[in-house]
């Protein structure tokens, strides 16, 4: 009951931190709403030449590209999430210190985590959504039963997105400087997670791959249950699956970090 | 409040033994103290050699795969907006080598903010070299190289494939023109919202819009855009002169907006000028500064 509130302490205070920069955030909502918009040309050119293309019609696209821009920041599909922190802390030796607090390394970070995205859904995703809707024709689902859904699978990709940077902080352990790392994940976000181009437009193989790749859980997950094109129950067992494995993988190699690695500093 | 005041001559405002040797005296300080901060910043990033290896490919490989997704799209059409993938990869490359240049550059000008919030703003000040020189080589990330490379490797594959242009003495000069003065280009705009963030402070993202929001949006034919917006990029913020204008010329597409055929030779003018502004945006902003005293 007692690390139940601690957790939801630090969840808040994750929350606050964000909320605190104001002037970042409409900074941010500003630069989001700028590339929808560009993406949003790009893909009425592409809808117009193959109309259907996906199995979206055009406007589905164009609900597809905002919700893509109103997802960004929560999923920390380009990084700069806590991971950034958590690798600084273990070259400098500060590690030492969070191993020695009464809290779980992995619940404590990811506890600031969902106060993060949820801050960044509401900070960073209604505006840009609203104002794209405003610009440009989308199709928004009017029951309440599907919004929910959506939701849902918000939180389970904000817990794939955790648990996968989490294994990504952890590697500092072992190679000091993250900064290589951290551009590899920012690279298969970017790719995988469908910020480019909707997974399902991806040609033979290489789509069947990216589908089935946990970065799938972050924003193409969501907005097929937005859009009405997949089976919400379907998406979050694929969605929930991810997030089991990779927050396993990343317990096991919390372990062997905090066992085997020796913290330097000093 | 002194060390604002002492930036300031740094930087060379007016009334500090002026005339015209001290100036060329100070471009040369400049270029010097740039070369000596990036020397260092060089060094620094070949401690960490497997992060350094990482990132350039990373580099190199995160600006592929922009481009694969432009692939991706023509495996499932022929035309964008009436453009074959060779004419849209002419585009690419050039918008991707121009900004890959100022990237390089000045590209580490987008942490002023972060200077301005933490003070470390005030030390640069307080050293015997040009604020600009120094807060433009901080960091200096030579992974940045990647990006050039993807952009010339795009340009050099839209060039072996496109068929159909009558090159021309005056197309083929255009080429190193168009790339050097769309560099110059965004290089005005990263000091431009270098200078904003002295007002800004936190607002650092909206430079984004501009820097990575321009170059995207130039990879992509003008045609596709609203009229609003492709006026918005020639007028205002001239980003259509890095490639757009030139290249149409050189691809003898017709212009937006029914401009005339000169204005492809423009962009060496008006590089020039937005580097003049960009430039007095800076000082203006410089002078502005008052140290947060932390």
């Amino acid at each position: 009951m007692g690390s139940g509130r601690l957790y939801a302490a630090v969840a808040a205070g994750g929350f606050r931190r964000y909320a605190t920069y104001r002037t970042a955030t409409l900074a941010g909502m500003f630069t989001n709403t700028v590339f929808g918009v560009i993406l949003a040309y790009t893909y009425i050119a592409l809808w117009d030449e193959r109309p259907h293309l996906g199995g979206y019609d055009q406007s589905q696209a164009l609900t597809y590209v905002w919700l893509g821009q109103a997802l960004l920041m929560t999923m920390c599909v380009m990084g700069t999430g806590f991971e950034d922190e958590l690798i600084e802390r273990i070259r400098t030796g500060d590690i030492a210190i969070d191993l020695y607090r009464p809290a779980d390394l992995q619940l404590w970070w990811l506890a600031q985590d969902m106060g993060r995205a949820l801050f960044h859904l509401l900070g960073r995703g209604l505006i840009p959504v609203a104002v794209g809707a405003w610009l440009f024709d989308l199709t928004l689902p009017s029951s309440p039963v599907t919004w929910l859904a959506f939701l849902v699978a918000v939180a389970l990709g904000m817990l794939v997105s955790y648990s996968f940077r989490f294994l990504v902080a952890l590697t500092a352990f072992w190679l000091l400087d993250g900064a290589g790392i951290i551009q590899m994940a920012w690279l298969a976000g970017v790719f995988c997670s469908g910020m480019v181009l909707p997974l399902n437009v991806f040609p033979g193989l290489l789509g069947e791959v990216v589908r089935a790749l946990p970065w799938a859980a972050l924003i193409q997950a969501p907005a097929d249950i937005l859009l009405g094109e997949a089976d919400p129950l379907g998406t979050f067992a694929f969605q929930a699956g991810w997030a089991v494995a990779l927050l396993a993988v990343g317990r096991l190699l919390q372990a062997v970090a905090t066992r085997r690695v020796v913290v330097q500093g000093g | 409040m002194r060390v604002g005041v002492r930036g300031e001559r740094w930087d060379g405002g007016e009334g500090w033994d002026d005339g015209p040797l001290s100036r060329w005296e100070r471009v040369s300080d400049g270029v010097r103290a740039y070369r000596m901060i990036a020397a260092m910043w060089i060094r620094s990033t070949m401690a960490y050699r497997a992060s350094f290896v990482m990132t350039t490919l990373g580099n190199f490989v995160a600006t592929c795969l922009d481009f694969l997704a432009i692939v991706l799209m023509f495996s499932q059409i022929e035309r964008l907006g009436g453009y074959s993938l060779p004419e849209v990869a002419f585009l690419y490359g050039l918008s991707a080598v121009a900004f890959g240049i100022a990237d390089l550059v000045v590209g580490s000008m987008d942490r002023l903010g972060r200077r301005v919030r933490d003070g470390t703003l005030d030390t640069l000040l307080v050293r015997p070299a040009p604020v600009l020189a120094q807060v433009a080589a901080d960091r200096f990330a030579l992974r940045r190289l990647g990006r050039i490379t993807q952009g010339l490797l795009v340009l050099t594959y839209a060039l072996l494939s496109l068929d159909g242009v009558q090159w021309t003495t005056a197309k083929v000069l255009l080429m190193p023109v168009m790339v050097v003065s769309g560099g110059a280009i965004f290089c005005a705009v990263f000091v431009g919202g270098a200078a904003f963030q002295f007002v800004a402070r936190d607002a650092s993202e909206v430079q984004n819009a501009f820097t990575y929001g321009g170059t995207t949006l130039l990879q992509y034919p003008p045609g596709l855009f609203a009229q609003d917006l492709v006026r918005g990029v020639t007028f205002v913020l001239p980003l259509a002169f890095v490639n757009w204008l030139p290249a149409l010329y050189v691809l003898g597409r017709p212009y937006p907006l029914d401009l005339p055929e000169w204005v492809a030779f423009l962009p060496p003018l008006v590089a020039a000028g937005c580097c003049a502004l960009a430039g007095l945006a800076w000082r203006a902003g410089l002078r502005s500064y008052r140290s947060t005293g932390s």
